[in-house]
């Protein structure tokens, strides 16, 4: 390939990701909580480019009942990746687990057991019991997790189809604070490792790709901006741009300067005689 | 007859099946699961499975998450 092709390739065109042999070009993963409106909800799903949401199961509203269903705003041809939120044991999470499928979502699975309710961290326990539970049953799990080295390797060995270690608390926008644990994850893992929670802007969104994360997955961050349309723009080009800046190599880290203008030839300035 | 319906009893006519008290709560339209007295009932038999007396189920559907 010449480098004038290689430079119109768009993040597409370098070969998709996949999560249990299903294959998405798009390495942003949006969740559909809190948006204002569904409209709006709809229209920041198409601006993102995403090719994959997160849904929560919850119970009917009985007096309710009609209300309309959320998958009626959930653009056509948009995988559905129903969520165990709301699970503090293993047994909860599987449940929810269990329900989705039967609902007709297939097996695909967002896994989250909480252990701690101020910070929603993942409970690293239970998590790696549910894990094994559902990939028993056949469901394609993506486990949501801690940025821990070890623990995302045994999910991965308990047949995990991905990993998604949190970038920091689930809606705070603090960012991915520890940035290298995401490459020290991808190091040690077969699947695909997935940057979950805590993204609040374009810029946290580029440095867990950069650090080696297949996709990051984005709720607060679009839902919750001002103009929320274009915020998943926003991430969708920050994603883009950061997977290209990957595929380009970026230069070493050098501790001191190296002059970019040459050194020879520059004007002396001489005293007048 | 008498039945727990996420989380709160109540009063309703005799229904046969899971599905027939789908269509009398009138939440058919979206895709819901269900569990009855803790067991997932897959959607394929919500005609066939039988509704008893004091039943408790769980109807869930999907709502925005991340």
């Amino acid at each position: 390939m010449t480098d004038q092709e290689k430079a119109g390739m768009l993040p597409g065109d370098m070969g998709p990701w996949s999560v249990g042999g299903q294959a998405f070009s798009s390495r942003l993963i949006v969740g559909t909580g809190k948006y204002a409106t569904w409209d709006g909800m709809r229209d920041a799903i198409q601006a993102s480019g995403t090719e994959l949401v997160t849904v929560a199961v919850r119970r009917v509203n009985i007096d309710q009942p009609d209300e309309p269903s959320l998958l009626e705003y959930v653009p056509k041809g948009v995988t559905l990746l129903p969520n165990t939120a709301g699970a503090y044991t293993a047994e909860e999470a599987v449940l929810t687990a269990r329900l989705a499928r039967a609902a007709g979502l297939g097996s695909l699975v967002k896994l989250e057991v909480i252990g701690d309710a101020d910070l929603l961290w993942p409970d690293p326990v239970a998590t790696y019991d549910a894990t094994r539970q559902l990939v028993d049953e056949g469901f394609t799990v993506m486990v949501y997790t801690t940025p821990d080295p070890v623990l995302a390797r045994r999910l991965a060995e308990a047949g995990a189809a991905a990993v998604m270690p949190l970038g920091s608390p689930i809606g705070s926008g603090q960012g991915v604070l520890d940035v290298s644990a995401v490459a020290l994850i991808k190091a040690r893992v077969d699947v695909p490792v997935v940057v979950d929670a805590g993204i609040g802007s374009p810029a946290d969104a580029a440095l867990a790709i950069e650090a080696g994360a297949d996709a990051v997955l984005i709720n607060t961050a679009i839902a919750q901006a001002q103009h929320p349309v274009q915020m998943a723009r926003a991430m969708r080009l920050a994603v883009d741009a950061a997977f290209l800046g990957r595929a380009a190599g970026r230069m070493a880290r050098r501790e001191r300067a190296v002059a970019s203008s040459p050194n020879a030839g520059v004007v002396t300035a001489t005293s007048p005689s | 007859m008498e039945l727990k319906v996420n989380g709160g009893w109540r009063e309703t006519p005799e229904l046969p099946t899971v599905g027939a008290l789908l269509t009398h709560l009138g939440v058919t339209h979206q895709a819901v699961g269900v569990l009855q007295n803790g067991q997932v009932v897959a959607r394929e038999a919500f005609d066939r499975e039988p509704l008893h007396d004091r039943d408790e189920l769980e109807i869930v559907r999907f709502v925005g998450g991340g």
